[in-house]
């Protein structure tokens, strides 16, 4: 079949992206619509002591000034944290309440003050700059292992100290006696930096109300989930009172999952006024307000047997969680991706804890991989520390390590059931694809023109999400498959992968497979894009309700052709009697329209679940050039080989490899949010002082795939969303400290910026 | 972004007049620093005076020994121009790697020097080339018209015409961009002229300045391994969250040598 499974199809949406014809939700103007502005706190750290919004009230055009204090009166709740995150003692996480809009304190610079709504963009933002705010500054803190100690100050009064959750996994005991009797220790404090998530499409949200329904149109990676939250923790009203429309979305990466405090506000100030109210996010808004990632320091430990066994992992995280809990911040650093420090090896030990802390800073949340990236960031360094330590090659090492091919299903340590690998494989495959053969030869020729060369590697693994997805799909008289899903393209395609699967179900072009955008009033329920779910759970679902349309097809089909269901065959669209009679799909679709018009035709619902994770996983090979003078480092080649399972369209999946790896690169090249550690002001508040890679900055990569099919979801398939993010940074400082061995360095933290290198070769050759 | 009164100017002249009559008016040239200011409200100008209009500040003419750039030249212009690539390869070279192409397309001359930004390339050149600024009222030597952190010698209502640039026997710009930003961590030019050799340094200090050391060595001989070794004290320099002191000081070192590098590889004898 030309675009069905395994096929590069390329992507259906991109004419209409590319051309400007999308519809994003800035493009959306409603009737009547008015605009919101909202103040930011300037501050880090203050009380408020007063607010006069009187001479900004009074402006032309503003029709009203909300403060913390009007949304009290009208009985908002507050934005939510949804965590099943317990401390190790038993206790519960402590949440400290988020108020749509600051009242007594702000604890970030850009917490929300006051908005303001007004007939234009430009007369709200003027009267933003007429509210008098008193505030009587606090001391702040930022840095995220400085926020575990007991002198620095404290977020929140009520609990007295600003660790917030304190959460373990694994055998503390059992460990502790393998990193006592083993033969090897290596130890590495880590840091793992943060990063701003920095979406091309800032955040919006237009909110609505009328008839007794809210209707917001927001970016999202999921509507149903924003619906319920709106509505159950805000808005305190039954979630079919709130409908939530998300049409194109212009990158997410995890950042567009949570309820945000402009979503409520602007639904709160449409019901109020009885005007639709917008909010854009600016540029600064993005680098201020949306959740941010990473931001973890560890110590990691890992304990080896004489011959270069691994016995046992012990990892100690703080996680910087940003000024409130916003949506799944205490799942981040703990289960999301909880014991997978033990990466892809053979390893019967870890223990594990996470202190979560509270800062002065923006909050955080999942950024594409969401700890996966973390995890695999740790034990990456720990091998190939321990291969210095050992002096045992770093691919030999892991081969020794890795969980053979025969040893599945393997359970980990950390109590996931991996269901299939071919890490030794795909390892070779990734170092020949790479030249290691040939890298002395290169490393002997750049050190004659005054360059150090660097070859490092890292065997990532994902564990993508499981769970319950839906589907509804609508076969439609006019030709045309209407596709509804749970899950939200942010951009990776969603709309030529899903149509694969359902024109291939269905036997007809994948043109005429539509999917719809996201509006939790066409699909009941539906738990959005997250942890590189879409392909395994939406794709699931999509096959399941085609196949489920076909079957209802079928036996309208069959009374049509007065013949037996089962005599009939289907092919390329029409279903053929025995004596030659035949009717196509979208003949059947109208007469089922026809007869039944409120069930809008032929068409079946489908939930999908699946209980266990998938693991994608894969080589990812760095061989970096260096100026010892400047420091700055060039990535000479970059080499990837993943395990997708089966993959769908390679080259839809290549390009999430390669932005994935772009991403990843990014952090570990130089992407960092600073804060002022004394004011806690955002000192790379801005493209100016936030570097985010640029094409020019990377070479090609070269991605390929070996597919060694999933075992426990009916497509084959492991989710590829996040990967490149996930084995990144590891192959990227193991190149560089591979290429500063000469030195006697045996560590640098990212991100690892030119000024760092040169610190560490004093400027010259070896 | 508050509202503000559009002049588009003629002549100089009339750009003089309407500057000179209300001081919270602004020139506005590519607009590539002063716009975005406005946009963030970091300027609130009563006034932008256009200045794109006015043809005697476009053209490039070679005088003698000198090339005169019109203040209104924006930078892929002069990158791209036969005559400063032929006689200041240098100065080319610098213009093309200035911001990026939407900078280079709007960014001029003019706007650039008047700005004075610590970080901008121009300044470099306009020190390594002997330049003499023109202005709507005098004509002043580079070395007295830069005067400090965004500081210029540029009186109320004055603005800059012109830059006549000294055409070197040799000369190279090397720079290390800030990734983010793409101005100069640290630039540095380093020419050959007929009364010597000149080393201008931007990005490093609070202002655009001539390396005086590095200058004597090459005095005694501008050959490739002359500044080797040399590294400016860095107790001046800038630091911040770009980059130490030191670490400027080490750039300007290496960026001095691969300058000079390109200077003699460039030379014209």
């Amino acid at each position: 079949m030309k675009f069905g499974s395994g096929q590069s199809v390329r992507r259906l949406e991109d004419v209409r992206l590319v051309q400007g014809r999308g519809t994003y939700t800035d493009d959306i103007a409603l009737p009547g619509m008015v605009h919101a502005v909202m103040l930011r706190s300037p501050l880090a750290h203050a009380r408020i002591l007063s607010i006069d919004a009187g001479e900004a009230a009074a402006q032309p055009g503003v029709l009203a000034v909300y403060t913390g204090a009007d949304c009290d009166a009208a009985g908002l709740g507050d934005i939510p944290c949804t965590t099943s995150v317990r401390n190790a003692d038993g206790s519960r996480v402590f949440v400290p309440a988020r108020r749509p809009i600051a009242t007594d304190r702000v604890r970030f610079v850009g917490d929300t003050v006051a908005m303001v709504v007004a007939e234009t963009v430009e007369a709200a933002r003027d009267a933003a700059d007429l509210i008098l705010v008193d505030y009587d500054e606090l001391p702040a803190v930022t840095g995220t292992a400085r926020a575990a100690d007991p002198a620095a100050p404290v977020l929140y009064d009520a609990h007295g100290s600003n660790v917030v959750l304190d959460w373990e996994l694994g055998d503390r005991a059992g460990t502790e006696a393998a990193l006592e009797r083993a033969a090897h220790v290596v130890a590495l404090d880590l840091v793992n930096n943060r990063v701003v998530v920095a979406s091309m499409e800032p955040r919006v949200a237009i909110g609505a109300f009328a008839d007794g329904r809210y209707t917001l149109h927001t970016p999202s990676q999921g509507v149903h989930g924003l619906r319920d939250r709106l509505a159950g923790a805000v808005l305190k009203v039954p979630p079919e009172t709130v409908r939530v429309l998300t049409p194109e979305v212009g990158g997410g990466f995890g950042m567009k999952s949570f309820v945000y405090p402009e979503q409520a506000l602007v639904l709160f100030a449409a019901k109020a006024l009885g005007r639709p109210v917008k909010w854009r996010g600016e540029r600064a808004d993005a680098f201020l307000t949306d959740t941010q990632g990473r931001d973890h320091v560890t110590r990691a430990e890992l304990a080896l047997d004489a011959e270069g066994r691994f016995l046992a992992v012990r990892v100690d995280t703080i996680a910087n969680l940003g000024a409130y809990l916003s949506q799944f911040a205490p799942f981040i650093p703990t289960l999301a991706a909880g014991g997978m420090q033990v990466g892809v090896y053979d390893i019967p030990l870890i223990h594990q804890r996470v202190r979560g802390v509270l800062t002065n800073t923006t909050p955080i949340d999942a950024y594409r991989g969401a700890g996966r990236p973390e995890a695999s960031y740790v034990i990456e360094r720990l091998v190939d520390a321990a291969a210095r330590e050992t002096g045992i090659a770093p691919e030999t090492l892991r081969e020794r390590n890795f969980i053979a091919p025969d040893r599945f299903p393997y359970r980990t340590a950390y109590g996931s059931v991996m269901d299939s690998g071919e890490f030794a494989r795909l390892l070779r495959t990734a170092l020949a694809r790479a030249d290691q053969a040939g890298f002395a030869a290169r490393q002997a020729g750049r050190a004659r023109e005054g360059r150090l060369s660097g070859l490092g590697m890292a065997y990532y693994v994902e564990r993508t999400a499981a769970g319950q997805e839906h589907a509804r799909i609508r076969v439609l008289s006019d030709g045309t498959v209407r596709l509804h899903v749970g899950t939200q393209t942010n951009g990776q395609g969603h709309e030529t992968a899903l149509a694969q699967i359902v024109a291939e179900r269905l036997g007809i072009d994948i043109e005429r497979v539509q999917l719809a955008p996201g509006d939790s009033d066409a699909l009941a329920e539906g738990n959005g894009t997250g942890g590189s779910r879409s392909l395994v759970m939406a794709g699931g679902a999509a096959g399941q309700a085609a196949d489920a349309a076909l079957e209802a097809g079928a036996a309208l089909a069959a009374r049509e052709l007065q013949t037996e269901r089962g005599a009939l065959a289907y092919e390329a669209g029409v279903w053929t009697a025995p004596a030659g009679a035949s009717i196509g799909l979208f003949d059947v679709a109208a007469i089922a329209a026809r007869e039944n018009p409120e069930a809008g035709g032929l068409g079946a619902d489908a939930a999908f679940s699946a209980a266990t994770n998938t693991f994608p996983n894969g080589a990812h090979v760095c061989e970096v050039v260096i100026d010892p003078e400047t420091g700055v480092v060039e990535i000479a080649r970059y080499t990837v080989v993943d395990d997708f399972g089966v993959v769908l369209n390679p080259l839809l999946v290549a390009g999430q490899v390669q932005g994935g790896v772009a991403q990843g690169l990014g952090q570990a090249m130089g992407e960092q949010a600073v804060y002022d550690p004394e004011t806690g002001q955002l000192l790379t508040g801005s493209f100016m002082d936030y570097w985010l890679p640029r094409a020019g900055d990377l070479p090609d990569f070269d991605v390929t795939k070996q597919e060694v099919p999933c075992r426990t979801n009916p497509l084959g398939v492991k989710g590829c969303g996040e990967a490149g993010t996930v084995g990144a940074c590891g192959a990227f400082v193991n190149a560089v400290l591979d290429a500063l061995a000469p030195y006697g360095v045996r560590h640098v933290d990212m991100p690892v910026t030119p000024e760092k290198i040169w610190t560490l070769t004093g400027g010259r050759m070896p | 972004m508050p509202d503000f009164a559009y002049i588009r100017a003629r002549t100089i002249a009339e750009a003089v007049e309407a500057l000179s009559a209300d001081p919270q008016a602004r020139a506005l040239s590519g607009g590539q620093t002063l716009i975005p200011s406005i946009k963030q409200r970091l300027a609130q100008p009563s006034a932008l005076v256009d200045l794109g209009a006015i043809a005697a500040l476009r053209g490039i003419a070679r005088e003698e020994a000198h090339l005169r750039v019109g203040a209104g030249m924006r930078h892929a212009e002069v990158a791209a121009d036969a005559g400063v690539r032929a006689l200041a390869p240098g100065l080319a070279a610098l213009a093309g790697l200035i911001g990026d192409p939407q900078v280079r397309n709007l960014g001029t001359l003019g706007g650039s020097i008047a700005t004075n930004d610590p970080a901008a390339d121009y300044p470099a050149a306009c020190l390594a080339l002997d330049a003499e600024i023109e202005t709507s009222a005098r004509r002043l030597p580079a070395e007295a018209f830069f005067t400090g952190f965004f500081e210029t010698a540029l009186a109320p209502g004055e603005i800059v015409t012109a830059v006549r640039f000294t055409c070197p026997r040799a000369g190279a710009y090397a720079k290390h961009r800030s990734p983010a930003s793409g101005y100069a961590l640290t630039g540095v030019f380093v020419a050959l002229l007929e009364a010597g050799p000149r080393v201008a340094v931007t990005g490093a200090g609070p202002g655009v300045f001539r390396w005086a050391e590095a200058e004597r060595r090459l005095a005694e001989g501008f050959t490739a391994d002359a500044l080797e070794g040399l590294v400016p004290p860095a107790d001046d320099f800038l630091s911040d969250l770009h980059a130490s002191a030191a670490y400027r000081a080490q750039l300007v070192a290496v960026m001095a040598r691969r300058a000079l590098a390109g200077a003699i590889a460039g030379s014209r004898g």
